[in-house]
């Protein structure tokens, strides 16, 4: 752990639905550019814990997290820390394929106009680069501007995939991609997760325990919002430390 | 990372956020202005004489009771002849409809005559009735809410018909029921509080409802109980007298006028409120 | 025995079966005939202007009862311009409530406003037409009609719409009036239809680092635009029809000025204004030509809004 630097470091973070204490005294590092997997049964704050990275959860009243995020030396928790630029350098993707009301095209752009300006020909490589970086290009390349629903499931994930790394963002958040999605969509994404981590910092929630130890390097054990244990994913699935974590992996409950 | 756009969208952001806060302002501020105008206007003018005198001629004093009665009475005949009409309709609509021409054609009339401007109906009244008849009518008033209310009512029923799961028909069905008692017993019974609420916001629209009135039931300056006569009610009532240039048909113009909203927005109320108690059991 | 009283049971059941069946279609199509019914009758009603003027009628904007020469052209012009001033007045004033509500209201001033929206919408056209001309108009005529005419009635190109007689009522003042009228319909279909966006979708733009107005152009707005064109098309239906609120401050005037701040007329307060007193024969038939005119106009803008959204569902659930 010590030999990788760290992108996210994660200090005491305590967070809370209103008055129920949703995440307790949460302490860990997210590796760069290595994938970090979250597991733990439904309820665990596992969801939770991720949309703390991109402060999603402020959309919503009621919400309050306490502690310290520190990313590239800031604490990304502060309140003169400006969100939308937060969330440019930190992207997500969500548990169902959403893509945007518009053209595969404009759905891969969306997030680059936002923050950069490029001529009609740079953003047209940009578009080229991320469908390929989520290898949809090949599928899509004489459809640009179709509509986004128009394809399948799977394809529509990548597309929200590419339209993540399009902004070239420094973190990815993935809450449960695949669950969604077929066994062949699954394997697809699965093997992206394994090439985009070259580039960027992963951090991924799932449901499925053999996902997490397919994709990740760093795996988390959450238990109703404590962190239970966080480790290296071999050492985790092979030698857990402790009983509940072992009790999670074998089945015993879940 | 273009920090120029950046503060551009800022601003945007801000701006049209601001203009959204106006827009409810702005909203807000004729309503407050329409109703405290109404209740300063028309408080004034409820006594008990508005419900026990008839209207009276120019100068004298008098009251709305004739206005109030013909109201009701019209309200309630509408009511009564459109809501069947209004629920078999949904009922064929809801439950029988799923082939043929005629379910979408009905629904897609149905949507044109609910947005209808409301004095053509009463010109179709007219022309079908008055001409026939030879007279305005207490009835071709009663005719004319109905024809307004059929498409709120068919509308609403078909909706709530819906809403009801296949199960609970299927269950009937099992047990072998004939069509019309699983529908009638069954599916109409489950969806109950839905079509009520229906049939109150239908009267709540045609209590306050002037123009299908005007060249129907007219007016008419006694108290009548005769349906085949012209009959007096408040909306019309109320267009005569803020019409004209004297002071006290004013006052009590605004007395009917206050006297109308506060009965629609109580129905409105109660439907609400009838809607939240269905939806909680 | 116990067979045959089943069977005879089972006979009258689907006996029972087919006249429920038939009743509630006669009704279905007793919805149906009405229309037809409504059509008919006014074009027979119109019959003899409909003979004596035939198209020039629409193009015409002389009313004469006197002299027996009526033309339309001055009610379908009040109806269209105060119409449209509506539209313009309500559409961003529904569309800014509509965004308010949904995102950024905090939770317990939705209900109210909610409520709000209700009784804007439950208060009886005549209301407002009595408030307009009793208290509206004169406060317009006073205070903000002068400043109007005095400052806007001199713009190049434009200004002849500001030109006039600060009288209070007037097309400007029943536009305004229907504005008001339609925000609570448009606004709540509005809201209505940005609330079942996914909340998903919205996150997935706030992720990507937009701004809320930014999310709700970008995604909410063309997520929901068949919703939305449905909700304007049917404010300006209910804009169209409006009898009452108009008739009080449109002045009853048949002519084209082309200044907003003059009277006018529009179809529904012609007929509102003169239709009891109106003599047999062709002021009579002219009235119900003028409403069958304004039927027409409506069908023709709901029948479209009915088709446009049809289409745009149908083209939202396509894939290739």
């Amino acid at each position: 752990m010590t030999t990788d630097t760290t992108k996210l470091q994660v200090k005491d973070l305590n967070f809370y639905y209103g008055g129920f204490h949703a995440l307790k005294n949460i302490n860990l590092s997210i590796a760069s550019k290595k994938v970090t997997a979250f597991i733990g049964p439904s309820g665990c704050g596992k969801s939770t814990l991720l949309r703390i990275f991109n402060r999603m959860y402020e959309l919503y009243p009621g919400l309050r997290a306490e502690g310290q995020i520190v990313m590239d030396g800031k604490n990304i928790l502060d309140k003169d820390v400006d969100i939308n630029l937060l969330r440019a350098k930190v992207g997500m993707v969500f548990q169902k394929p959403t893509p945007f009301p518009m053209s595969i095209y404009d759905n891969v752009t969306f997030g680059v106009k936002l923050y950069e300006k490029l001529s009609k020909s740079e953003m047209d490589d940009r578009v080229e680069w991320a469908l390929r970086k989520a290898a949809l290009w090949e599928e899509v390349k004489d459809k640009l501007k179709q509509s986004g629903h128009s394809l399948s499931g799977g394809q529509q994930q990548r597309l929200c995939i590419a339209r993540a790394v399009a902004s070239k963002p420094e973190v990815l958040l993935l809450d449960e991609p695949t669950s969604a999605l077929d066994p062949i969509s699954t394997a697809q994404i699965e093997e992206l997760v394994n090439e985009l981590k070259e580039n960027y910092t992963i951090a991924i929630v799932t449901h499925n325990m053999q996902q997490a130890a397919r994709v990740s390097d760093y795996t988390a054990y959450m238990y109703l919002g404590d962190l239970i244990e966080f480790g290296d994913t071999d050492t985790i699935f092979t030698a857990p430390k402790q009983k509940a974590t072992e009790d999670y992996i074998t089945g015993k409950f879940g | 990372m273009d920090h120029n756009l950046y503060r551009q969208r800022r601003v945007v952001n801000s701006i049209n956020m601001v203009m959204s806060m106006l827009a409810v302002g702005f909203g807000l501020f004729w309503l407050v202005w329409i109703l405290w105008t109404l209740f300063s206007y028309g408080l004034g003018g409820i006594n008990l004489s508005v419900f026990t005198q008839s209207t009276p001629p120019p100068g004298s004093t008098g009251g709305l009771a004739n206005a109030i009665y013909g109201s009701l009475l019209m309200t309630l005949f509408g009511t009564l002849i459109g809501t069947p009409i209004g629920i078999l309709a949904g009922v064929y609509l809801a439950e029988f409809g799923e082939r043929g021409w005629l379910a979408p054609a009905t629904r897609f009339i149905n949507d044109i005559l609910l947005s209808a401007p409301s004095i053509v109906i009463g010109l179709f009244v007219y022309e079908i009735y008055v001409i026939s008849v030879g007279h305005f009518s207490g009835w071709a008033g009663a005719l004319a809410l109905a024809i307004i209310v059929v498409p709120v009512v068919v509308r609403t029923t078909e909706n709530m018909l819906r809403l009801v799961p296949n199960t609970l028909r299927e269950a009937a069905a099992a047990l072998g029921a004939p069509q019309w008692k699983v529908v009638m017993m069954v599916t109409l019974r489950a969806s109950k509080a839905g079509v009520l609420t229906g049939i109150l916001l239908a009267v709540a629209r045609i209590s306050g409802e002037t123009a299908p009135l005007l060249f129907t039931a007219l007016n008419n300056q006694f108290w009548s109980s005769n349906m085949n006569q012209p009959m007096a009610n408040l909306p019309v009532v109320i267009f005569q007298f803020a019409m004209s240039p004297y002071e006290d048909w004013h006052a009590l113009a605004w007395a009917g006028a206050l006297l109308i909203t506060v009965s629609v927005l109580g129905l409105n109320v109660l439907a609400r409120w009838l809607g939240k108690q269905n939806n909680s059991q | 025995m116990h067979a045959q009283h089943i069977e005879n049971t089972l006979k009258m059941q689907r006996r029972l079966d087919t006249l429920f069946r038939g009743t509630t279609r006669g009704f279905a199509f007793l919805v149906l005939a009405t229309l037809i019914g409504i059509i008919i009758s006014l074009i027979i009603g119109a019959m003899p202007t409909l003979q004596s003027f035939g198209f020039s009628f629409l193009f015409s904007s002389s009313w004469d009862p006197v002299a027996e020469n009526f033309g339309a052209l001055a009610p379908i012009y009040g109806t269209l311009v105060t119409a449209f001033i509506a539209l313009l007045i309500g559409v961003p004033v529904s569309f800014g409530i509509a965004l308010f509500l949904t995102e950024l209201c905090p939770a317990w001033l939705r209900r109210p406003i909610g409520v709000a929206i209700e009784l804007l919408a439950g208060i009886p056209s005549i209301i407002y037409g009595m408030w307009g001309l009793f208290v509206f108009a004169p406060l317009f005529a006073d205070h903000v009609q002068p400043w109007i005419i005095e400052n806007l009635g001199h713009l190049p190109g434009i200004g002849f719409l500001f030109q006039g007689a600060p009288m209070g009522i007037g097309v400007f003042t029943a536009g305004l009036i229907l504005g008001i009228m339609v925000i609570p319909f448009i606004a709540s279909v509005m809201r209505d239809v940005f609330e079942i966006v996914p909340v998903m979708l919205k996150e997935s733009a706030y992720g990507l680092g937009a701004t809320t107005w930014e999310v709700v152009r970008y995604v909410v707005l063309p997520y929901t635009k068949a919703g939305v064109i449905g909700g304007i098309m049917l404010g300006l239906g209910r804009a169209l029809g409006e009898t009452m609120a108009v008739t009080f401050v449109i002045g009853n005037a048949y002519q084209i000025t082309g200044s907003l701040m003059d009277p006018g007329n529009s179809i529904a307060s012609a007929l509102a204004n003169e239709f009891a007193e109106a003599q047999e024969g062709l002021h009579v038939s002219a009235l119900i030509e003028l409403g069958l005119i304004l039927f027409f106009i409506t069908f023709v803008v709901l029948a479209c809004a009915k088709l446009l959204l049809l289409r745009l569902s149908k083209n939202e659930g396509k894939k290739t």
